[in-house]
């Protein structure tokens, strides 16, 4: 079955203050959409109440991944499910290197008794490393302890790349990016296009989106998706800014503190 | 069951019971000596912990075991602790060591590896000055205690310059909660030598299902420029009660690695002390600890800086789950006179359940200027964010936990130099995790 993610109408609070106000969207494999707005309007939000973060909770809605609704899932069943998510600020794990969390994280995907060899994981993970242009000796490092912005956001990346999720959201995987390492992680990215695959690219910055051209761009603001159109819309706002936007839409204030 | 409350200490029996054995007299006095000290002085008092209230009295009486004819006699949990292919091997069972070798080229080389009953009587000359002088035996009840009754035990003696390159492992089990179990081990490293030892200090946990207390002494010796690498895991049945002193004195430029694993299942009374006597000696101490279910537990490292240029590191982990609690000391002294020394320390806890108690109590009591010294201590639970991390990448809960916990534990372990400390602390600290 060809994949197929919709959210609709989800709501979410964090603390007690409503973040999300109705967000629909809808994604196929095969397309890319990205979501542009200002800061503090609910974008990372979104794609920590599509994964189950605990701090925030799900108060309407819904969101389905194949038919299967993955608000009833915990974290890591939806992972499981397909859903993957590069966040704006990964953890940080010391004492746990890099190489035994994916393991680790690609067994959690196989039956007991038949996990991955070692020489096999080792062959693949070196793989993906290459063609991210990462040093070989983040394997042994411990997992994003000490690791630079950019060093983070590739490490993400390669492991999107090592465990083939079916939807992929990307919160801010260009900020903190050389220019290099901006081309390396969209070439990584674009590598992973395929018609099984649908991604979500949360960005500021139309930079990214030379590289990985979208289907699809909405922007969002007070919570919600506001409007949305394809790769010129992006292309507009680079130029423009948000202001156009409000305008047309009457929106004075745009963060999610506003009702 | 055994809850004796005198036998052996008082001093009639505590003579009888030594002259029995064929201890030499200046022993058969010591013996008397400490048993009545035993029945006179109080116990130590840790920090926060009320170690009274543990069964303090199942001291059990002398079990003398018999020799073991061949390895594969031993229990299947201790066979699995020798080291492959050692020569270097000590095995005490109860209240004596049933097993002992030593390689030919040791030996030629002058070093004595045996038990101490032995070593008293055959190398009393270089027992003698050093028996009971790091720890003194009228330090406390346990002190004393340990002087009445500790049987078996080992006896290190690495001559000058001779450098012992293999670890030297001793292993003491009790199969019996009712027999006396009191180790007192006994290590010199002369001037310029170089010496690891290694042991493991389990029960047989299918056959011991008393109540036991095992009073133990380790004192250790480096002579000038030496070098002595001490690893010790701990993993005794429920029923025990788990004292042990250890205390290294340290020369000139003499140095000791002290790594102590406390995985027992009992409470457990673990203090590992470094007095840096000589100019230039250094120490460095990790300690290794889980606590489960309702486990009380005090861990203390010490450091006490005597001499000039001395440099002392400590760090202590541990992980407490259920309702188990660990108070956990670390004192750095430096006296008056010890310029340019340095003395760090670490203690993190990490807790696994909110009924879980953990204090990490770091203290520096520095009377000399011209020193540095450090600490960080910290107490926390689980992060949950580390946990989303994890788990967003299709692992477990349970996993993910289990990973932030070897994790955390990770960065001491690793250091460990000595591979045979490693891997079992490593096996030990697995089932001790799972269980
Ligand atoms: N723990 C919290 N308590 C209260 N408000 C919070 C909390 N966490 C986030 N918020 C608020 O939720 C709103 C949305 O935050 P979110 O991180 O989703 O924004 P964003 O669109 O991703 O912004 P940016 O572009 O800066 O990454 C912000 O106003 C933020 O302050
Ligand atoms: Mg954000």
């Amino acid at each position: 079955m060809a994949t197929h993610f919709v959210i609709d109408g989800l709501k979410a609070e964090i603390e007690g203050k409503e973040i999300l106000k109705g967000i629909n969207l809808e994604i196929k494999g095969g397309e890319i959409h990205a979501i542009m707005g200002p800061n503090g309007t609910g974008k990372s939000t979104l794609a920590s109440a599509l994964m189950g973060h605990p701090k925030y909770e799900v108060t309407g809605g819904s969101a389905t991944l194949d038919g299967e609704d993955l608000l009833e899932m915990e974290t890591d069943e939806r992972a499981r499910a397909g859903l993957f998510l590069a966040m704006q600020y990964p953890s940080e794990i010391p004492g746990v290197t890099n190489s035994d969390f994916l393991r680790s994280a690609i067994n959690a995907r196989r039956e007991e008794g038949n996990e991955i060899s070692l020489i096999k994981f080792i062959r693949q993970m070196e793989g993906k490393m290459k063609e991210l242009e990462m040093n070989p000796e983040f394997a042994h490092r411990y997992l994003n302890e000490g690791f630079s912005g950019g060093e983070k956001k590739r490490n993400e990346i390669l492991q999107m790349m090592l465990l083939d999720p079916k939807i992929v959201v990307l919160d801010e995987i260009d900020s903190g990016l050389d220019i290099d390492a901006l081309r390396i992680v969209a070439n990584g990215v674009n590598a992973m296009r395929s018609e099984e695959r649908g991604f979500l690219i949360i960005t500021h910055y139309q930079r990214l989106l030379n590289y990985i051209t979208p289907d699809f761009v909405h922007v969002m603001m007070q919570g919600r998706i506001v409007k949305s159109g394809g790769p010129e819309l992006a292309q507009r706002l680079e130029n423009e800014g948000y202001d156009w936007v409000k305008e047309e839409l009457g929106i004075v204030d745009e963060t999610v503190g506003q009702a | 069951m055994s809850t004796q409350l005198t036998t052996p200490t008082d001093r009639g029996s505590a003579e009888t019971l030594a002259r029995g054995k064929g201890e030499p007299e200046w022993l058969v006095a010591l013996r008397g000596e400490a048993a009545e000290l035993a029945g006179t002085i109080a116990w130590p008092k840790p920090e926060k912990v009320r170690i009274e209230r543990w069964n303090l009295t199942a001291v059990g009486a002398y079990e003398k075991p018999a020799a073991a004819s061949a390895l594969t006699e031993l229990p299947a949990n201790v066979q699995e602790l020798v080291a492959e292919g050692t020569e270097n091997l000590l095995i005490q069972r109860n209240s004596g060591v049933v097993w002992q070798q030593l390689s030919d080229e040791l030996k030629n080389k002058g070093v004595i590896f045996t038990d101490l009953e032995t070593a008293c009587r055959e190398h009393s000359d270089l027992v003698k000055p050093y028996l009971f002088q790091a720890v003194k035996m009228d330090e406390d009840k346990l002190t004393a205690l340990n002087a009445a009754l500790w049987n078996g035990g080992v006896f290190v003696y690495v001559p000058k310059n001779v450098e012992v390159e293999l670890p030297l492992q001793a292993i003491m089990y009790n199969d019996n909660a009712s027999a006396t179990f009191a180790p007192h081990i006994l290590l010199v490293a002369d001037t310029n030598s170089r010496v690891t030892y290694v042991d493991c200090v389990v029960s047989d946990k299918s056959k011991v299902d008393g109540e036991f207390v095992h009073p133990s002494i380790v004192e250790v010796f480096v002579k000038p420029g030496a070098l002595v690498r001490y690893g010790t895991v701990h993993s005794l049945a429920q029923g025990g009660v788990d004292m042990t002193l250890r205390r290294a004195v340290v020369e000139n430029d003499g140095r000791v690695e002290w790594i102590v694993g406390d995985l027992n299942e009992g409470h457990t009374l673990s203090d590992t002390k470094s007095v840096m006597q000589g100019q230039g000696s250094t120490s460095d101490v990790k300690v290794i600890s889980v606590g489960t279910n309702a486990q009380q537990m005090s861990l203390t490292t010490r450091a006490v800086h005597f001499g000039k240029s001395s440099d002392s590191n400590m760090i202590t982990r541990a992980v407490m789950k259920d309702t188990a609690s660990a108070i956990i000391n670390g004192i750095t002294k430096i006296e008056h006179g010890a310029t340019k020394a340095n003395g760090v320390q670490t203690e993190r806890v990490l807790m696994l359940s909110p009924k879980a108690r953990g204090d990490a109590n770091p203290i520096l009591l520095i009377d000399e200027d011209d020193v540095t010294a450090g600490h960080a201590a910290s107490v926390g639970q689980v992060n949950p964010e580390q946990v989303y991390y994890l788990m967003a990448r299709g692992i477990s809960r349970q996993d993910a936990e289990r990973l932030i916990i070897h994790g955390f534990l990770a960065p001491v372990v690793s250091e460990i130099s000595v591979e045979a400390v490693r891997n079992q602390l490593q096996r030990l600290l697995e089932r001790k995790l799972e269980g």
